[in-house]
């Protein structure tokens, strides 16, 4: 398909980077079998072939520790055993691995397909990832590639939803697992250009709020360590990430400030 | 659009500069400065005796360097929460033609992007303008964190008049910066046209009082050097360059958007309170406090008073709360987590090893061997073992802030069975 010249890029060619969880902790206690799953993206991935002979598809795969690696270029699909698998799958190591293809696609010239990322996810967010993920989605939104992301699991991944909100991909959570290609051919098939006329499926709603680096307790508000921005849910004396030692209790630190600048002038 | 190659030879990899290119394609040939003239500076003769066209390596490594120097002062605190002054000279050294069209123009220009990019880079921080001209100093926008006020009032009336004052502008700037939050560090940036300052009494004095607020002061010139300019960025530890061209004085004014370098005594360390408020559902209706106007969905409320706010960051108008959301904050974290420097290996070494390795960049999967199948330069992360290309270690280092391989081999720690799967 790369073959192709490259003046036949029109704005409606795609290159979808496809990130599929394969990891088998997930997939053992899913509804729906990996093999149906599988099968359903197969399907998904040939349409978008179909759509336009220029498309181009990548997948990669991630699951065990040795997660990644392309292993699916165009329309050769290797299925790799997953031998030993984790918890939470390495999303962290497939987002970033597909931005730095992206921009060697974005290297290759002004005119290159229109990259956008396909998140399949079945495994629960791994908090350990949180800098990570956040940073390669930073870098998403600074490229304006957006990440769409299709969470199969029970509830809702907090990553995913933010990874979609910031960079203005979507996000969707099926209802019914075994109408999957039903889903992903509606609401992902579509390149980028003509979604400006879809009704997409809105964000229900995303969640902002930080967790405590002493608890991990979701709070809407608490107090932030100056220097290094590590938030907490009560006042402390000492930071426990940076060990900046805090000047005296400051509980209301934004009243005073008022106060002293309101004395000041 | 055809100048992506251009761009690379200046040792620019920039995602966002589309201006460049408005300027290049704007200029007549003549108009042109005569450094991107010089062709014959970008050849280079190969082992044959054959002149080809320099490859970038040599640039890319100056970059390395750069960045290895950023990075080894990575591991000091960063001042994540910034106040700065933007003082910018709008004499009547500032209407002359050697920047074209005029250094006050270009100036602009440069001061837009850079306020974005500060933004970007510093999420809870703030920015004021403040304007010299005919000996007396004038704030323009007051300090907030909106870029768009900003710029707003960058791109407007552009005038320059009269003599500069550097000792109006520093005194005018002391008096608000001294009353920012202990926490905050203060900053001015100059971009400074005149060659000289007139000044209503003596500038030591005024200079002995801004270090003694903690002030750090950095100045760019656009002329040539001047002793009080360098004078009072030594004293006050800020930076002092002059721009020799338009590429370099935006290379100058852009170093200043990420976080500088925290010295311990010039800030205070301490615990703000800070609100993280929840997004609205998308079909309420409210007043925000901002524009006083109704709007349906869209919105945060503020967790103590509940006022409705349209964006964030923000300090709420109601309670003076200051409102955030964790990504704002997650936003500066790759300062605290650097990502360590890859080191230069030469791949030969690699394919004695009977082809074991993969020849291919472990980011971008772009094959590491050069025309003719002759290894070319890579590097390889020293916690992971796995080997980019220099565009990928470019990339990872300045934009994506993670590595690949070392996310890709990230042992987990918890083999609990997964809560929500
Ligand atoms: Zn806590
Ligand atoms: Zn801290
Ligand atoms: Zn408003
Ligand atoms: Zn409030
Ligand atoms: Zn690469
Ligand atoms: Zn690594």
């Amino acid at each position: 398909m790369a073959s192709a010249p490259s003046k036949l890029y029109a704005d409606d060619v795609s290159l979808l980077m496809v990130l599929l969880d394969t990891n088998p902790f997930f997939w053992s206690s899913s509804s729906l079998p990996f093999s149906k799953f599988l099968s359903h993206v197969l399907t998904f991935l040939n349409s978008i072939l179909l759509l336009n002979q220029l498309n181009q598809i990548v997948v990669l795969l991630r699951a065990t520790i040795q997660a990644g690696g392309f292993v699916i270029k165009d329309e050769q699909l290797i299925k790799e055993g997953s031998g030993e698998g984790i918890p939470s799958s390495l999303l962290s190591g497939s987002l970033s691995m597909a931005l730095c293809y992206i921009q060697r696609v974005f290297r290759s010239g002004p005119l290159h397909p229109q990259p956008r990322i396909l998140c399949l996810q079945g495994s629960s967010d791994g908090p350990e990832q949180y800098v990570a993920i956040m940073n390669a989605i930073f870098s998403a939104q600074r490229s304006m590639v957006p990440i769409d992301s299709c969470y199969m699991g029970s509830n809702n991944s907090a990553f995913l939803q933010q990874a979609s909100y910031i960079t203005g991909g979507v996000y969707l959570k099926p209802q019914q697992p075994n109408g999957l290609l039903q889903y992903l051919t509606t609401v992902f098939a579509t390149d980028l250009h003509s979604r400006a006329f879809l009704q997409l499926p809105k964000s229900a709603g995303v969640d902002f709020r930080a967790s405590c680096f002493c608890h991990k307790k979701t709070i809407d508000t608490g107090y932030i360590c100056s220097v290094c921005l590590s938030i907490f849910c009560k006042h402390h004396k000492k930071c426990s990430t940076c060990g900046s030692v805090f000047g005296q209790a400051q509980s209301e630190s934004s009243t005073t400030n008022r106060k002293r600048k309101a004395s000041d002038t | 659009m055809n100048n992506g190659e251009e761009r690379r030879l200046n040792g620019e990899v920039e995602e966002d500069d589309e201006d460049d290119e408005e300027t290049n394609g704007g200029l007549a040939a003549w108009e042109r400065a005569y450094a991107d003239e010089r062709s014959w500076e970008s050849l280079q003769e190969d082992e044959s005796g054959l002149l080809r066209p320099i490859d970038n390596q040599s640039l890319h490594h100056a970059q390395y360097r750069r960045r290895l120097r950023a990075a080894s002062t990575s591991r000091i605190q960063k001042g994540l929460i910034r106040y700065l002054y933007i003082v910018i000279d709008f004499s009547k050294a500032a209407s002359e033609m050697d920047f074209r069209p005029s250094r006050m123009g270009v100036v602009a220009k440069h001061v837009e992007a850079f306020i974005r990019e500060f933004f970007y880079q510093n999420p809870l921080s703030q920015v004021g303008l403040v304007s010299i001209k005919d000996g007396v100093a004038h704030i323009l926008t007051d300090l907030g964190g909106s870029p768009e006020s900003h710029v707003k009032a960058v791109m407007g009336k552009l005038e320059c008049s009269g003599d500069a004052s550097l000792q109006n502008a520093l005194d005018l700037v002391h008096g608000y910066l001294n009353q920012i939050p202990t926490y905050g560090h203060r900053e001015v940036l100059i971009l400074y046209s005149a060659l000289s300052t007139c000044d209503p009494g003596d500038i030591m004095e005024t200079i002995q009082k801004c270090k003694k607020s903690k002030i750090r002061c950095s100045v760019i010139g656009l002329s040539a050097e001047i002793f009080i300019c360098k004078h009072l960025c030594q004293e006050t530890g800020g930076l002092y360059y002059i721009a020799l061209d338009e590429p370099h004085l935006k290379d100058l004014i852009l170093e200043h958007a990420p976080p500088p370098p925290a010295i311990a005594e010039f800030a205070i360390a301490n615990l703000i309170k800070m609100g993280f408020p929840q997004r609205a559902a998308e079909s309420s209706v409210a007043i925000c406090s901002c524009h006083k106007e109704a709007k349906v969905g869209d919105g945060y409320t503020c967790p103590r008073c509940k006022a409705r706010v349209c964006e964030l960051p923000t300090e709420c108008r109601i309670c003076g709360l200051t409102l955030i959301s964790s990504p704002h904050l997650a936003r500066s974290y790759h300062h605290l987590f650097p990502i360590v420097p890859f080191d230069e290996v030469s791949l030969s070494l690699f394919i004695d090893q009977q082809n074991k390795l993969p020849k291919a960049c472990f980011g971008c999967q772009q094959s590491l061997l050069g025309p003719g199948n002759k290894p070319s330069l890579c590097v390889a992360c020293p916690k992971c073992q796995q080997l980019f290309c220099l565009d990928c270690d470019i990339y990872i280092h300045e934009s994506l802030h993670n590595c690949p391989g070392c996310e890709s081999t990230r042992h987990s720690k918890i083999p609990t069975a997964n809560e929500g799967g």
